[in-house]
């Protein structure tokens, strides 16, 4: 196998202007075979652009689009082997089931015996068996959600682009359409490229996920890597749940730097490779809540970074339950604690002191 | 107390209705019903039988002209709907949101005018001494000047050109009602632009196309002064033998029972058009 055959799809530095206005900026990934690739970002970041770029709706301003290693970019959107699950699903009204699925291989020119079969087998595989008569309209949000996805799956495609398809879903049947998702798309073992603003969609289903902002990808890595270790400062915001402080370099070590916060604060913030610091410069800094901890006022405790404060409030939220404390500096600071509803839970107004380690500070200069 | 002001309130919400439906509708068709199975047997003396519908059988000019009449308005809802659905398409999905309402509008103006002044404007173009004519002469193209009125395809064109408006309101709200993911998503799987337009463009669009051509064809079989005006004596149009049994002949009879031919026949056509394309009023004309 040639190297460029290993990924099923390759953009190189795709750029599309409308007008003035640039909604793709140099934007290069591939994506290996049978990958669940997610591309996260915020309303009118450029992803839905990407994405139609791809299904061959509109036409790269410069760039490559490589699928199995040829270009399509001459290719018209109905000779690419690359299939899309639109936002509203876009199933087709005035036909059945069957014919939805069957619309594809009847334009591909596919021998009726085959249809017959390929429709059974894909409602199979989407266990959906009984409903190749039912009307679009007699199908449920979840049922139609599947049947968007066997249209496109019975015809192999070598990649499936998902645009945004669970926004319109209720939150209980999200949740389930995630993992059924990404159940689907390891039977299928196709590649999935799947658009979201939506970080948890990303984060739980995808192998790769790439945050894009501003037409131009911010970082491209996996789920964890993203959260764990963000390289600006825009994925580290956007991504999960940050404490932020806005502050300059007081001193710098070779692993770790002093900061001093807007608001007065001492912070040791860890250093990563090539970020350039030095004393005075502006920085922003991210502690994300659940590596905070909160203990009552006057625990023995030895952590880099510590402060102490008034509970403001308590967010109960189960397993994920928090805590508003509002330190010296008059600022709100999120932590995660667990409410056990025994002696020991925080409570609103107790004195508490918040500890974490510099290893989890991560700070940006700006 | 309460169900008593609904109901008084239903009443008079409905009198306007029911009166319109009963004393402009069904009391006239009735009357006509009536008045077209009288038989003249001696000077205001009747009696009731199918004698004028028996003459209509037995004139071939009545059916002939009836079967004309029919057949010239098939053309002309094939016409209005091969013109007007790319028009329709274009206004619904291709213009912008600003176009969209301009366009909508110059397709409204002419309804301004009056049939009447419309079809004159037509005979100003097209006699022997009008515009087309002259300018024809004038660039040399012809020597003597041409009469374009009075033949079957002015008949055509000036009718296509009074419907055709009825044909495109109905075909732009259904159309507009289409997602242009639908289209893109055609694409998308596979389909060619022939593809998509037969098999997701069309049978989408079918409520308005089918309420469309039934209003474009009743309204061509009933129309009196542009087969008239632009068709003269040749345009042998049945609303024009209605006419003269009436107000000519000053033979309501015959003319009640002509009248009557006509909306048994349009409704049989109709009838007929949607057994053939497989299409029911409930799923196409109720839902545009």
């Amino acid at each position: 196998m040639t190297d460029a055959l290993a990924y099923d799809l390759e953009c190189t530095n795709i750029s599309k202007d409308f007008g003035s206005i640039r909604a793709v900026d140099d934007v290069s990934f591939e994506i290996p075979p049978g990958s669940f690739f997610s591309i996260l970002g915020p309303s009118g970041c450029g992803k839905t652009t990407l994405m139609r770029m791809i299904a061959g709706f509109e036409k790269p301003s410069r760039g490559d689009i490589q699928i199995k290693g040829r270009s399509v970019l001459d290719v018209p959107p109905n000779k690419r082997n690359v299939k899309m699950v639109f936002q509203h699903l876009a199933l087709f009204p005035m036909m059945n089931v069957y014919d939805n699925i069957a619309y594809g291989l009847r334009c591909a020119g596919t021998p009726k015996s085959e249809i017959e079969s390929k429709v059974r087998d894909v409602l199979d595989r989407i266990a959906l068996p009984d409903v190749a008569q039912r009307e679009i309209h007699q199908l449920s949000g979840g049922q139609k959600q599947r049947i968007a996805i066997a249209r496109c799956m019975v015809l192999d495609p070598y990649v499936l682009l998902l645009d945004e398809p669970l926004g319109a879903l209720d939150l209980k049947l999200r949740e389930a359409m995630k993992i059924e998702l990404k159940l689907l798309q390891h039977q299928f073992n196709t590649t999935f490229v799947y658009i979201t603003h939506d970080q948890s969609e990303a984060l739980v289903m995808s192998d790769h996920v790439a945050i894009m902002n501003n037409g131009r990808f911010e970082q491209i890595g996996r789920p964890e890597a993203l959260y764990h270790n963000p390289t600006t400062a825009f994925v580290a915001g956007f991504v999960g749940d940050s404490n932020r402080w806005k502050g300059k370099v007081a001193e710098v070590k070779s692993d770790t730097a002093r900061v001093e916060t807007e608001a007065g604060l001492t912070m040791i913030c860890k250093r990563r490779e090539n970020d350039g610091m030095s004393v005075g410069q502006a920085v922003e800094i991210f502690v994300r809540p659940e590596f905070i901890t909160a203990e009552k006022e006057g625990a023995a405790g030895s952590a880099d970074n510590t402060l102490t404060g008034a509970v403001d409030s308590v967010l109960f939220n189960g397993a994920n339950s928090r805590v508003l404390v509002r330190g010296r500096s008059a600022d709100l600071i999120e932590a995660d604690v667990t409410v056990t509803g025994g002696e020991g839970d925080l409570h609103s107004k107790d004195a508490v002191r918040l500890s974490w380690s510099s290893q989890q500070t991560i700070c940006f200069p700006v | 107390m309460q169900s008593d002001i609904k109901r008084l309130s239903l009443i008079l919400l409905f009198a306007p209705f029911a009166l319109w439906i009963v004393l402009l509708i069904i009391v006239p068709h009735i009357g006509m019903v009536v008045l077209s199975l009288k038989e003249k047997v001696a000077p205001r003396v009747y009696e009731y039988g199918f004698g004028n519908y028996i003459d209509f059988i037995q004139e071939p000019i009545y059916w002939n002209t009836l079967l004309r009449t029919g057949s010239m308005s098939i053309l002309v809802t094939i016409l209005a709907l091969l013109i007007g659905f790319p028009i329709a398409y274009y206004i619904a999905k291709i213009a912008g949101n600003r176009s969209r309402g301009a366009l909508f509008l110059l397709c409204l103006i002419p309804l301004w005018v009056s049939d009447l002044i419309r079809a004159f404007g037509w005979i100003l173009l097209l006699r022997e001494s009008g515009v087309l004519s002259s300018f024809l002469q004038d660039t040399g193209l012809v020597s003597q000047p041409i009469e374009f009125l009075y033949n079957d395809i002015t008949v055509i064109v000036g009718l296509v050109y009074t419907v055709i408006l009825f044909m495109i309101v109905p075909l732009v709200s259904t159309l507009d009602g289409m997602g242009d993911d639908m289209i893109e998503a055609g694409y998308n799987l596979g389909g060619s632009g022939f593809t998509v337009l037969r098999k997701i463009i069309v049978p989408y669009a079918m409520p308005g196309i089918v309420s469309g051509c039934i209003v474009v064809f009743m309204l061509t079989a009933g129309s009196y002064l542009t087969p008239i005006l632009l068709g003269g004596k040749n345009s042998s149009w049945f609303t024009e033998q209605i006419y003269d049994q009436f107000i000519t002949r000053f033979n309501w009879e015959s003319g009640a029972a002509f009248g009557f031919l006509l909306l048994a026949f349009t409704t049989l056509v109709v009838w007929l058009g949607l057994k053939l394309t497989g299409q029911t009023l409930a799923n196409t004309v109720a839902k545009s």
